[in-house]
């Protein structure tokens, strides 16, 4: 009875001091406002001096701050179920570490405790909402108990301090330079706050900033599955020592180790949530590299002599890649065979363009569903939601995802989350497949149906179009001009290492149009000759910039520059609320052994071996990003639009994708 | 070129030559289209009936032909026989599409006709059981249309008052009848500005609004088509009226609108474009020769060789980024955002 009657009295004391923090003091005051009265009474019955009357209102403030945070988390918890469940794994292994230094020096009561704390635990918490709602609550109690420990201990005892360090940091491999961290902090709040009260308000309130800037990267994590994995692991990490520690809080060693543990972890994840949420992961930060590689199915080998610009961004030699996932096929059974061909077809550039890479994706997809069983003891939303997760990752890993692809993911995602819980197994796989089908048909052909429509109106006879590579949606409306008895010319501009344009000119010129074919660098003495240009796009952004694939700025300025309309078609399921300025925050990079050969040349050898020269890096990038003032005109399922106009799209698309 | 047949409007504008603040800038092609009668007696009744309300309306001397048309329209459903919805429908349809067949060339009057047909149609009256309850939820969400198309322009002078300041020197194109009410409602405020008109030629527009502009004690200055440039240096902005506002946000209008907004730009002048909503239509012209011609005769005082080519358009496109405001009744708007109000009300 004792413990749990301090644990109030240690609470309230720090509390006023939260209180004079501007930064969190409007908050406090609106969340705690009705409820206030319900909560103060049993703090007051409980008070043993008239001193005591006060704080107890601020207790409750206390109290409702961790109040909202679990009803948010069990929703963004819910999306990176997958995630968390694979680094539950991880943290079950890691969990006994910080308890072992300890145990011996327990009583055998203080032991029984500590195995039913951790019993609850993994009862509690089965779902992964749990666990990232019981992280927020327990590791604030912790702390405060924690570090009242750990300040009377270092008045106390200062040798048997230094000891207990020492062998926490071997147990736990902190890095020196974080344990210097840790015990100049110590010093220099011993010396200046001698007051135990005012040194544990810092901490609580770094508490209670980690907690929800953890929520907020949990939710956004939840799109990606790589993300969402990481944050399941470090809530799942943090999780346990608070839990397991609060019992047996009377044992010094171990709310001593469990402390210094938990202020190592500190400073670098308080360095890294600062930085603004990125999207995605930086491929210039090792330890999360090393992380995401353990889980990787397709054996990634990291390629030598990266471009300095462009090292946050993913790259890999080629051509290990395809020889050993197909020599793994039949030992991968988490990744259905229809996911696995699909990526194989990634990997080999067979499938290529946004809507061709989607409508595969999405077909295999349907497959997996098809052949889907729900396992025992387990709901087919949250079970079907992490499977897709791991094959969204495959996927990744064998050629990262289109902004199309995301989008079409994020509908399926949402789809499958609301399916009612009445329905059968059979009904709810049937009602999947017919959604993908809907949405395949809807948005991707019956999209490119409506855009040549619209793009066709704007031929008339005697224009000299230019394209640019090779886009399905141009090559329709170019066609069906044709078909419609229009008379104009082709101008099909290509670039290397690709060469697609040759493709699509083959195709126009079987069809009896007109053609002229150039290079990319003739693109300005062919211009004056062009009425128009239309170019395809693998994304319509926010800020009306189009993400499409290299080259495509280029084309799109020298024609604004000859005063020739651009004109871009784009369907809307491509449209994204993301703002880009420029092609290096987010790119994709290819081959890069592919620029250094000339296809059709083999005697042309003068990059052979440039692996092995230090000051030379080929970049080979994939996408790039046209400002909007280039784009005269967006022919996209709704109409033609100026660029000016995509955020209206995107939030009217928004909405109709709820309706369905 | 003699051979050239005037716009049916162009015939309607010279009958009203001498009627005081009698025009519309739209400039149309030949040929009344009408539908041919049938033998029953519904059918004869309703594409007639809808052009005889149309040209009834239309003679009103302050009645823009867009609003004309909203209030034929308007009538098409009061006097219609239809027993259902869907018929009801289908006549409003036929009626709408007889008067675009009217003038082809109109583009305020099909944006109305279409923006007409968008407003009433979507509405919950459309899922009441009983006929007579929609009809007349219909009715009124069509007289409600037609009110406030009408009241436009009185709204566009009274946003437009922050713009005029004291001193200031406006050049006028066109003759347009918001505009008027604009520089009408300034002077009124007891504000002391000047105004320049171009001459307008082939239509010699800008003699009559410096004619009405002279009744209001307006200090005007009439220009030659080709002095816009030498005079833009006295100028503090521009008011044009508009044809059309079109998707990208450019306007469609007289002959003359494009270059005067070209000088404007280059010597940054203000554009201002006074056009009301029901002007807005979905038209995404890339150029001038996107838009299908509307043709007037030009009368240049001599005969003209028959070799020699006389180019006949009567109006133009000005692109959005010469543009620099909208005065609409939706309120001051830049040009981007015409195709979010269109992209809202269409989808």
């Amino acid at each position: 009875m004792d413990p749990s009657r301090r644990a109030p009295r240690a609470v309230i004391d720090p509390i006023p001091k939260i209180r004079q923090v501007g930064f969190f003091a409007p908050p406090e005051r609106s969340q705690s406002g009705p409820p206030d009265p319900t909560h103060s009474s049993p703090p007051i019955s409980s008070s043993l001096s008239p001193v005591m009357i006060p704080p107890p209102r601020h207790l409750s403030d206390n109290l409702l701050l961790h109040a909202p945070r679990p009803a948010s988390s069990p929703l963004s918890a819910a999306a990176a179920a997958g995630g968390s469940g694979n680094s539950f794994d991880y943290g079950a292994v890691f969990f006994p570490a910080p308890l072992s230094p300890a145990i011996p020096s327990s009583s055998y009561s203080s032991r029984i405790i500590a195995t039913t704390g951790e019993g609850g635990f993994f009862k509690g918490n089965g779902a992964g909402g749990g666990k990232v709602a019981a992280s927020s609550f327990p590791r604030g109690g912790f702390d405060l108990t924690a570090m009242k420990k750990a300040a009377a201990a270092s008045v106390v005892v200062p040798a048997s301090e230094l000891t207990t360090v020492s062998v926490v940091n071997d147990s736990l491999g902190i890095p020196e330079k974080e344990k210097g961290n840790k015990a100049g902090g110590s010093a220099v709040e011993v010396k200046d706050q001698p007051n135990s009260s005012k040194q544990q308000k810092p901490k609580l309130s770094k508490a209670e900033r980690r907690a929800l800037q953890e929520s907020q990267r949990a939710a956004k994590a939840a799109a990606k599955g790589e993300g969402s994995k990481a944050s399941g692991t470090v809530a799942t990490m943090n999780a346990k020592p608070a839990k397991a520690v609060k019992p047996a809080q009377k044992v010094d060693n171990a709310a001593v180790a469990a402390s210094e543990k938990k202020g190592g972890e500190i400073p670098p994840e308080k360095d890294r949530k600062k930085d603004a949420p990125q999207p995605r992961m930086q491929y210039d930060d090792k330890s999360r590299v090393e992380k995401a590689k353990r889980r990787a199915v397709v054996k990634q080998t990291e390629a030598r002599n990266r471009v300095e610009l462009f090292r946050h961004l993913p790259q890999y030699e080629h051509g290990s890649q395809l020889p050993d996932l197909e020599a793994k096929f039949f030992h991968l059974s988490p990744v259905h065979p229809s996911v696995y061909k699909v990526g194989l077809q990634y990997l080999t550039g067979d499938i290529a363009g946004g809507n061709a890479r989607c409508i595969a994706m999405l077909q295999a997809f349907q497959e997996a569903i098809k052949d889907y069983k729900v396992p025992h003891e387990k709901t087919l939303v949250r079970d079907l939601t992490a499977k897709i997760s791991s094959y969204v990752s495959f996927l990744i890993e064998c050629r990262p995802l289109s902004i199309s692809m995301g989008n079409a993911i994020r509908f399926l995602k949402s789809h499958i989350a609301k399916l009612p819980l009445t329905l059968s197994e059979s009904e709810a796989k049937a009602s999947l497949q017919s959604d993908i089908e809907r949405f395949i048909s809807e948005k991707i052909i019956l999209a490119n149906k409506v855009i040549v429509k619209h793009a066709v109106t704007k031929i008339r006879d005697g224009d000299v179009l230019l394209t640019y590579g090779s886009s399905s949606a141009v090559e329709m409306i170019l066609l069906h001009a044709h078909e419609l008895g229009k008379q104009f010319r082709v101008v099909v501009v290509d670039s290397r290492p690709k060469l697609r344009g040759q493709l699509l000119l083959r195709r126009l010129v079987e069809k009896g149009l007109s053609c002229t074919y150039t290079h990319i660098n003739a693109v300005s003495y062919i211009m004056h000759e062009v009425t128009r240009v239309f170019l395809g796009a693998s994304a319509v952004l926010s800020n009306g910039t189009v993400y499409s694939r290299v080259g495509t700025a280029c084309v799109a300025m020298v024609a604004h520059a000859f005063r020739v309309p651009v004109i871009v078609c784009c369907e809307a399921y491509k449209f994204h609320e993301r703002v880009q300025l420029d092609s290096i925050c987010s790119n994709e990079l290819g081959n890069p052994d592919v620029i250094s050969n000339v296809l059709g040349r083999e005697d042309v050898k003068h990059l052979d071996g440039w692996a092995n020269i230090e000051n030379l890096q080929l970049l080979n990038l994939v996408y790039d990003a046209t400002p909007s003032d280039y784009v005269s005109m967006i022919v996209t399922d709704y109409g033609m639009v100026p660029p000016t106009s995509v955020p209206v799209i995107v939030r009217e698309y928004g909405r109709e994708q709820v309706w369905i | 070129m003699e051979n050239q047949k005037a716009s049916a409007y162009y015939e309607n504008r010279a009958v009203q030559f001498g009627v005081v603040s009698t025009d519309w800038l739209a400039q149309a092609q030949s040929a009344t289209v009408h539908s041919p009668p049938h033998n029953n007696d519904d059918d004869e009744e309703i594409p007639f009936s809808v052009i005889s309300e149309f040209d009834r309306w239309r003679k009103h001397p302050d009645l823009a032909e867009a609003v004309a048309a909203i209030r034929a329209l308007a009538a098409v459903i009061r006097s219609s026989k239809a027993s259902t919805m869907m018929q009801l429908e289908i006549q409003l349809k036929n009626a709408s599409d007889t008067l675009k067949c009217w003038d082809t060339t109109s583009i305020s009057l099909t944006a109305a006709c279409d923006l007409f047909m968008r407003y009433v149609t979507r509405t919950s009256a459309l899922e009441y059981e009983d006929f007579n309850s929609a009809k007349s939820r219909l009715l009124e969400r069509a007289e409600k249309f037609g009110e406030i198309s009408f009241k436009a322009r009185k709204i566009i002078a009274m946003l437009s008052q922050d713009f005029i300041f004291d001193g200031c020197t406006i050049l006028v194109h066109g003759f347009s009848r918001v505009v008027l009410q604009i520089l009408k409602l300034a002077a009124q405020n007891n504000k002391l500005f000047r105004v320049f008109c171009t001459e307008g030629r082939p239509d010699r527009t800008g003699l009559r609004l410096s004619n009405e502009l002279a009744k209001l004690d307006v200090p005007v200055k009439l220009v030659i088509d080709s002095a816009v440039a030498y005079t833009m240096d006295e100028v503090d902005m521009v008011f044009v009226g508009a044809d059309g506002v079109v998707e990208s946000g450019g306007i469609i209008n007289m002959m003359g609108t494009y270059q005067i907004s070209l000088v404007a730009k280059s010597m940054s002048k203000p554009v201002y474009v006074a056009a009301e909503s029901y002007k807005f239509a979905r038209l995404y012209p890339l150029d001038q020769k996107d838009l299908a011609p509307a043709l007037r005769p030009v009368d240049f005082g001599v005969p003209i060789p028959s070799k020699v080519e006389v180019e006949c358009s009567a109006r133009d496109y000005t692109p959005p980024q010469y543009l620099t405001l909208l005065f609409t009744d939706l309120g001051v708007l830049t040009p981007s955002v015409v195709s979010d109000e269109l992209i809202q009300l269409y989808l």
